[in-house]
Parts: C-alpha cells; structure tokens; sequence
C-alpha cells in the first residue's frame, strides 16, 4: 500500500533581543542558574509586564520577510497551565490576534523544483524556564534565566510531504532569521526549537490521518531522523491494524527513536482569555513601512542579484545565498579580487568542500575572505596559476596566512619571462621528436602532451596562456 | 447550571486545587449557587454587542529594549522554600 | 488629634504643634490599645514607622515638605512592602516578606507619609466583610459585633478608629466604597489606569484600582494627588500629567447637573437609605446642583458578569501561587501534583477556592463563549449605559450600599448574598469608572455612604461635589467612640 505523509512544524525561535519580552533581564545564553530572573520572572505577586519594543520590530520584519499580513492589532492572552518551568502558571501568548498571519516560503526540492510552503502563522510569546534532573535528593531544579525570553512560534501549513522538504523549510526558515538578524538560530542551545506534526494517510486520501506531535528537535539532522521514524512507525502501526493516537512524543537522539510523553497531561484545556495586564498591540502602516525600509537584502533578492551582477548560475547564487555568511563572505572575495565568477567557483567548490569535510560553519572557516581575495588576486595577476593556486589554498587550510609569504616560500611563482618559457618550449620540441612528427601530421591530440612535458620541467610554473601560444607557434613554424 | 461531584473534580484539578472528598458536596453545591445566579445573564440577548476585555481602549506602550535588570538572586532566594545551588527544588519532573 | 483630617494634621505639623515623631508615637500608643479588640492590623511596623517619622520632622525643619510629610498611614496588605510581611490576607502568603515596594506604597513614601503597618483584608480581596481573612475578622469600630465591611475592612476600621490619619485600599468590586460607606469613611475608587498598580497584589486584574479611604474628601484630594500618575511598570496606567486634585473642591456647584439611576430608587432600597440619601439631594441642590432620573438598564446585570469576569481572572493571577518561589508550600509533598494541590487546597480559603474554580469553570472548553464572553459582553452594555447617562448628567449619585454594616457572621454562610452586597458598585469598576462614597447619614447609631460616580477621569470633579458637601454636613466628622 502507498501512503503520503503530511508534515506541518512548529518553529520556536528565541528573539536576539538584550532583554526579555516583559521584563528587563538578560537574555544572555549559559549565565549561572536564577541570576537572571527578575522579580517579574519569578512572578512574584504584584509584579506586572511591559513589553519590549524591539520583540514587536523583530516579529514585524519576520512577517515582512515571508510575505506574510502584519496584524495591525495582535493581543495577548494567557494560556493556562501548571508547570513548575512556568512561574506564573500561564504563558503569555497570542491565540486570536498574531503579529503575524498569513505568509509564505518558497524552498528548493531535491530535483531542482521550487515549492511553496504556506505559514499559518508566527506569533509572539514568553519562553518557559528550564527544570534541572540531576540529582537533588530525588528533587528536580528549577532555572529560570529563560523564563520571559522572547519566542516567536512560526507556524506552518501542512504542506510538507516528507522529512526531506521538512529540513528544506526548517533550514530556509533558519536562513531568513539570520538574515534578519533577529535570532542567533543557535539549534544546539534551544535558539531555535522545531516541533513537528506528523500523520499519514493513504495515497489519494483528502482527510488527513491523526496526528503525533515531536517535540523538540534540535537539530536539522534530528528533524530528518524524527520525522522518517515516526512516519514509519505510524505506518506499521496502521498496517499492523492498530491506530495513531493523538499525543505528543519525544525524540530520542540516542536511540533514535520517539517515545509518547505520558507525563504530559492528556486533555490539556489551556483556559485561554485576553491578558489582562496588557492592552492590544496597535501599530499602523507608517510603523510597517519603517520596519520594511529596514530589512536587509534576503536570500531571494540577493540570489537574483546575483545572477545579474555577477552572472552566475542559478545554482551558483542558491548555494551562495543560503546563508547571508556565506554570501557576505563571498561579496567581500568576489570585491577584493575584482572576479566575482572566479570568486563564485573557489567558495563553491574548493572552500564548501573544506568546510564540509571538517563540519565547519561559514563564519568559522579558516581561511578569510581577505585571504581567499588576495589568492585569486594572484591568479588574476599571472603570478600563480589556478593549478598551484590549490597549493596555496592548502597551505591557507593548514593555518599559513599570508599568501605571498605562501608563493615565496613554496617557489609557486608563475615562470611567465618569454625567453624562459621559449627555450622550454625548444626543449620540448627538441626532447620529443616522434611527438613532433604525430601532431604535424595532423594529431592535434598530441598538443596536450607537450603542455604536460613542458609544464613537468617547470614544475607547474610556466604560464599556461604564454606556454601554449609559444608551443602552437613553434609547432606549427617548422 | 448545577455542577455535580465529577466536574467539581475536574474543576479542582485544573486548579490544581486539593479538596477533601467530604467537602465536595458542598462545594458543588456553592458553585451551583453561584452559577445560577451567573445564569441571568443568559437571558440578555448580546448577539449584536462586542466583548469589552478591557475598560479603555487604547494601544499598548513599549519599552525600549534595554537591561535594566541585576542579579539578585540570593535576596530572591530568601523567600523561597527550598533551593539548592541557585535552583528551586520541586518533587522530580518527570517528563 | 488622632481623628482629626489629614488637612488639620498637615497644619497643626506645619505650625509644629505636633512632631510627626509625637503623632506618630501617639498613633502607635492607640494601636497597641484597640488593636487587639478591632484587629484592623496584621502588621505594625513601629521602629520603621518612627524612623520615618524622624526623618519627616528633618524633612519639615528643612522646608521641603509635602502636605502629607509626617502624616502616619496604613496600607492595605494587599500592597508589597519591602522588607516587611505582606500576607493578602491569606495563609498562602504568611511568610512573605515582599523584595520590593509597590508604586503606591512607594509614592506615598516619597510625599513623606509614614507607614505605620499594614490592615487585614478579605482573603487576596475576595469578600465583603473582612470575614475571610485568615488573620480573622476586623471589627467595626461603631460596632463591634459588626462587620466594616470590605475587603479593605482593616484599613477602614484603623482610619475610623484613630489608628493612621488615612490608609489605602482597593477597590475591584467595591472594596473602598463599601468599606467607606460602613465606617462613615470617604473613600475613592479611581478611574481604571489612574493610578499604578504595579506592586499590588492582583485579584482581577483589569478591575482592581488603588484608592484612598480618608476622614474627608480633601484629604482623598491629597492622597490622590501623591498616588495618581503614570508608571512604565504597568502597562495598563494612564500617562497623565500630574494633576492637582485639591484644585477644584472649592469650585461652587451650581450648573452642576446630578443623575439619580431609576434603578437604584425602586422600593427595593431600605426606605431609610432612601430618607437619608433624599436629605443629601437636597443639601446639593441648596448649593445649586440640579438632579435629573436617569437609568442604567444594565446594572442588574454587573454582579452575574463580574462574578464570571473577577473570577476567570484571579483564576490565573492566583496560579502563581504553587508552593515552588514563595509563600506557603505543604509539608512532604509526594510528587508534583501533590505539591501543588495540597499548597494551594491547604493555603487558600474556602473563598477564595472557590471563585478559582469558578473563574477556571468560566473559562474551561466548551464554557468560555456561555459564560466568559457572555459576561464580556454583557461589560459592554454596562458600558453603553453610563456612557448614554453621561450625555445628560456630570455625575450620578446612589446608594453605595443597600444598608448599614451587617453582623459578623450573618451574611458569611451564603456566597451569593454576600456578592449581592455590592449590587451598586460593581457596575463602576466593569466600567472602569472613578466612584466614592462619603458619609451621608447615620441610621441607628451607624454611618452611611452614598455613592458618587462620574466620568472617566473625573475625580476631582467628585471631589469638588463631595467637599462642598462635607462643607455644609458634619456626617463625615462622626467618630465613633471606641
């Protein structure tokens, strides 16, 4: 039997602001347990919130970014529950009335297609605390450092259709934010958590299957794992003749695997109403159009830009563009060495491959686009050639820093002195008699072995450009 | 509307209220009280009146993102009954 | 001295008739005498109260002095006082010592008032008649097999007795008022977002306001004048600029146009409310007010929808209280769940449970919409109705209460008997309207208040009304004889 799977995700984003969402504590990652709750975070009786400008800015140019409509009047309300992670026995949230609605994303699909993903959805609401469960006499800790930091839960439509486009929109999600540079999107620390819904049904069904709930993946390649389990499991449960049950379920990195959360009540009834010690949020098309003449450049624009201006590939310019790092990084090459196509080929292929090979990021590459700039400078300038360029790259890789020091001490210096490359040339000739004969009886083939010959003696220096034309004439004289 | 035994509990539990068995009866009964005078309400037709959460209508004030906010947590703490390395403890959660 | 106005101390600290350090001292030797019969205060904070006081009397030799530098005070425990217990009332909150000042509480230090402890209230405000506190019941100080009324029945009973020369209250159904209208007190109940409610304790957040009960409408007028104000801690308070409430008590009151709600006046009112309350019409009119019928269709209807509203939110603003950060938590819990029922089952009152779970009742699935926006609704209408009836009239004047302070335990078995109590005042705070009572008679022995309500933002007019008024009657000067 053929089934399809139905996949919407719930992304929390914590917001980089310097302070949290009600109230005028830190928001700073790994401080010491408590000390960065304030009276408000604790919710000491009495205490009230007040809502931090940059959170609504934030969520605005979110909204802004996915095409979405900026709700003009969003409202807060309390959803209630008892948990010890949450001090007031509500979070504060929006059900109703979001800062952002409706939007959309547009992610690339394995074979090249484009798909739109709809956004239900992103609204803005308090983080919850931490509970510790080492050991305290069997007792478990409560950290409320993140309690009250801002979220912003970005909702999507059912629309994805397996694991695969799943991570496309998480990591597309994750791209815009950084280029908002509204989170640090920091999965491992919990900047940026992704609940998934999950269900099957049968190939050609309209309703959709019921539904499990994975909470918590933090990691791109956790969301795959995840989401490829459950569907499995829910597949061999169907067809084993049992049912899904609504539920949430945990993801298991270790075991790879999702468990049901039976701790977590089974009919939650969250009570929500209007939040009451806050009014609604009013802004108006002025307010939008300030945060819109913010925005920077996102991945879309960038990349059409970037066919364009540096004539590159679609594919070139996708890759480039999907992390605003990244394509920071090679702006700044493509500016330092005047060759932006040129530029474009080093970062995708030669720098990608280094960073793949050691799991590295962007932003923690070892060579520098100063560095990457003036090397293709040199390729640029006849002093080396794109082949003993590979050498500098390497020796760059390796921690060395200066690339002319590099092609000093390496003796990589391009031979480009007509006479030197001339009496090559003549030695060549000289050396190979029966080549000789081969090509000027027509076996045009040949050529590439007196390049091979020529360039083995000079150890790879000899300028390509002047070596050919200096064999081809000489070649082709006698 | 009359609550009985079953939803009281119910109530109680979202609550999180501990009520003794031998007071249920009488306490769905107050609520019982109470709702039915609740229940004039229903007799007012509202359909074309908007809900009124708040008694002015007027935007929210924003607060400039900014720290204002030190570490107080040992004067916090004093207060609280039971803590342990910074941490308030409560019985294991159990997720 | 002890029963004089605050107006009257203010002078006599002035000509330095008196020390504040005397006063306070003096307010102090009364305390300790009646206190123990009248059990208006939870907390006296003596050795604070005369630090302060020597400070003020520093204060007023130096010059900078604000009229209520020196004035002793009581603040409602409902209030957070840093440093120094602050109970709501409630066993839930028996060891809190709060971490920080309220802006009231704050202001009021700022002007130089000296606090001399705090007053027993209903349980977390919820009541009428101060009998739900877990500290006891306060006791009327005209009478005291009667109740004061409440939930600021400790700070009415101290200010009625001699025991502070003013207090705060709160007011999220009519808890200054009818405290007010029971001890022969003035007490305001400002407009919603007039004054900060950062630091008080939330009962229902989008009805509770701050307000002053004082011996005579100028001295509201000057606690007023100290309390009112935007704060950028709550984001429900209004950003006015300061305003002099005492500005406008001696304004004449001709022009003045007063509605009287056909509602109010039916044969359902006690016919010697009625006698009284006609006495105080024509005391207004002398001064040149004209009264007018108007009616507030609606009113019948503010105790059903407060009663879903108060309680839906104090149902989450009382979630807080777990037993985990703060305040009471049982012994040997077993678990989570065990944790949190038995703190909450064991540290609440029985009336206070109850509203939870009424308010968690109104708001659970399947409810909400029958009764939550019912009521929400319904708010509107009530709304509309003082809105149409300010198109004709300045204010309106009624009963605060529909009769004197009943006996201790008379009312206390039947919740909804006791919610009826506040038939008149509810209506004011779903409006978010300012309303005061004042002092308009004495029926056996015992004082009555009528109710003023105006206009958003109308205080000092009501304050202008209710001065002329004790300009011209002397039930605001009884004191009873305790």
């Amino acid at each position: 039997m053929s089934w399809e799977t139905v996949i919407g995700l719930e992304v929390h984003v914590q917001l980089a602001t310097k302070s949290k969402l009600f109230s005028g504590s830190a928001t700073e990652f790994g401080a010491a347990p408590n000390t960065q709750a304030s009276i408000y975070d604790l919710a000491l009786p009495g205490t009230l919130p007040v809502m931090n400008e940059e959170v609504l800015r934030m969520a605005v140019s979110f909204g802004l970014a996915v095409d979405a409509e900026i709700g003009k009047r969003s409202v807060f309300d309390r959803k209630n529950y008892f948990y010890p992670d949450l001090p007031k026995g509500y979070q504060i949230t929006q059900l109703e009335f979001p800062t952002v609605g409706r939007g959309s994303l547009k992610i690339q699909l394995e074979d090249g297609s484009d798909k739109v993903i709809g956004i239900t959805r992103a609204h803005i609401e308090e983080d919850a605390g931490k509970s510790l469960h080492e050991d305290f006499q069997g007792m478990s800790g409560i950290d409320l450092n993140r309690a009250g930091t801002p979220l912003l839960e970005i909702v999507s439509d059912p629309d994805l259709r397996n694991a695969k486009e799943a991570v496309a929109y998480l990591k597309k999600l994750h791209s815009i934010i950084l280029y908002l540079g509204i989170s640090d999107g920091n999965m491992s620390q919990g900047s940026m958590r992704c609940d998934a819904n999950v269900s099957v049904r049968k190939k050609g069904a309209t309703e959709f299957g019921t539904r499990t709930e994975i909470k918590n993946v933090n990691s791109f390649r956790f969301v795959e794992k995840a989401i490829n389990y459950e569907v499995q499991r829910q597949i061999e449960l169907i067809e084993d003749g049992g049912r899904v049950v609504q539920e949430t379920r945990l993801y298991d990195s270790d075991k790879d695997e999702t468990r049901s959360m039976r701790s977590k009540e089974v009919a939650n009834d969250y009570r929500y109403f209007p939040e009451p010690d806050l009014l609604p949020v009013i802004i108006d098309d002025e307010y939008i159009a300030a945060v819109r003449a913010t925005l920077p450049e996102l991945p879309g624009a960038r990349c059409l830009r970037f066919v364009s201006q540096y004539s590159l590939s679609e594919y070139d310019a996708d890759v480039l563009t999907s992390s605003r790092n990244m394509a920071d990084y090679f702006e700044e090459v493509a500016r330092l060495c005047g060759d932006a196509k040129l530029s474009a080929n080093w970062v995708t292929a030669d720098l990608l491959g280094l960073l793949n090979k050691n799991d590295l990021d962007i932003t923690s590459s070892p060579i520098k686009p100063s560095q990457l700039g003036t090397m293709i400078s040199r390729i640029k300038d006849n002093t080396i050639s794109g082949k003993l360029a590979k050498t500098v790259f390497e020796a760059l890789a390796e921690g060395e820093s200066d690339v002319d020091q590099i092609i000093e001490a390496r003796g990589l210096k391009q031979v480009t002195d007509t006479g030197a490359i001339e009496k090559l040339v003549d030695d060549v000739i000289a050396g190979n008699p029966d080549q000789v004969a081969q090509y000027r009886a027509g076996k045009d083939a040949v050529f590439g072995f007196f390049v091979g010959q020529a360039m083995k003696i000079s150890k790879g220096k000899a300028n390509p450009a002047q070596l050919n034309e200096l064999l081809r004439n000489k070649l082709k004289a006698e | 509307m009359a609550l009985d035994k079953n939803d009281v509990e119910k109530i109680a539990h979202l609550a999180r209220l501990q009520i003794n068995d031998s007071d249920i009866v009488e306490v769905a009964q107050r609520i019982s009280n109470i709702l039915g005078m609740i229940d004039q309400m229903q007799s007012v037709d509202t359909s074309a009146v908007s809900a009124m959460a708040h008694p002015f209508d007027a935007g929210q004030r924003l607060r400039a993102d900014q720290t204002t906010e030190t570490n107080q947590r040992d004067y916090y703490q004093k207060i609280a009954p039971a803590t342990q390395n910074g941490l308030y403890l409560v019985p294991k959660v159990i997720e | 001295m002890l029963s004089k106005t605050v107006a009257e101390l203010s002078g006599a600290l002035t000509r330095k008739e008196v020390s504040a350090r005397e006063l306070t001292q003096a307010y102090l030797d009364k305390i300790h005498q009646l206190n123990p019969a009248l059990n208006a205060y939870v907390t006296i904070t003596a050795e604070q109260a005369l630090a302060q006081a020597d400070a003020a009397d520093n204060r007023r030799a130096k010059g900078n002095a604000s009229p209520l530098t020196g004035i002793p005070i009581a603040h409602k425990d409902i209030f957070c006082t840093r440093g120094v217990l602050t109970a709501c009332g409630s066993h839930m909150l028996h060891n809190f010592i709060a971490p920080y000042d309220a802006t009231v509480v704050e202001r009021l230090e700022q002007a130089g008032a000296i606090m001399l402890g705090k007053t027993n209230m209903d349980e977390f405000a919820m009541g009428s008649s101060n009998e739900t506190s877990w500290f006891g019941p306060v006791r009327n100080p005209w009478d005291q097999a009667r109740v004061p009324g409440g939930s600021s029945g400790g700070s009415a009973a101290a200010v009625a007795a001699g025991l502070c020369a003013m207090a705060t209250g709160t007011d999220t159904g009519g808890s200054i008022r009818q405290p007010a209208s029971f001890c022969g007190l003035t007490g305001l109940k400002p407009t919603y977002g007039r004054v900060s409610r950062w630091g008080m304790i939330a009962f229902a957040s989008s009805l509770d306001q701050a307000g002053p009960l004082t011996r005579s409408a100028e001295d509201a007028a000057l606690m007023m004048n100290a309390i009112a104000g935007s704060d950028l801690r709550d984001s429900t308070c209004l950003e006015l600029g300061f305003e002099d409430f005492t500005a406008k008590l001696n304004q004449p009151l001709a022009g003045l146009r007063i509605g009287l709600p056909r509602e109010h006046f039916t044969k359902d009112l006690n016919p010697a409310v009625q006698t009284i309350l006609q006495n105080a019409i024509r005391t207004l009119e002398s001064l040149g007010a004209s009264f007018k019928e108007v009616s507030l269709p609606n009113n019948y209807l503010s105790v059903p929808a407060y009663y879903v509203i108060a309680p839906a939110e104090a149902s989450a603003n009382l979630s807080r209280f777990d037993g985990v950060r703060f305040g009471y938590r049982c012994e040997n819990p077993d678990n989570l769940e065990d944790l949190y029922k038995r703190s909450r089952g064991e540290g609440f009152g029985d009336e206070v449970k109850r509203r939870i779970m009424v308010g968690t009742y109104a708001l659970s699935a399947g409810y909400y919409d029958a009764y939550y926006i019912k009521a929400q609704k319904i708010r509107r209408l009530i709304k509309q109705d003082f809105d149409l009836a300010f198109n004709d009239v300045d204010l309106i004047l009624g009963p605060t209460s529909p009769h004197t302070a009943f006996k201790l335990g008379e009312k206390v078995s039947d919740p909804v008997t006791m919610y009826l109590e506040d038939i008149y005042t509810i209506a004011v705070n779903l409006a978010g309207l300012p309303g005061m009572s004042l002092p308009a008679g004495m029926l056996n022995g015992l004082p009555i208040g009528m109710q003023l309500v105006g206009p958003s933002l109308s205080e000092s007019r009501l304050l202008n009304v209710a001065h002329q008024f004790q300009m011209n009657t002397d039930w605001h000067s009884q004191r009873p004889e305790v």
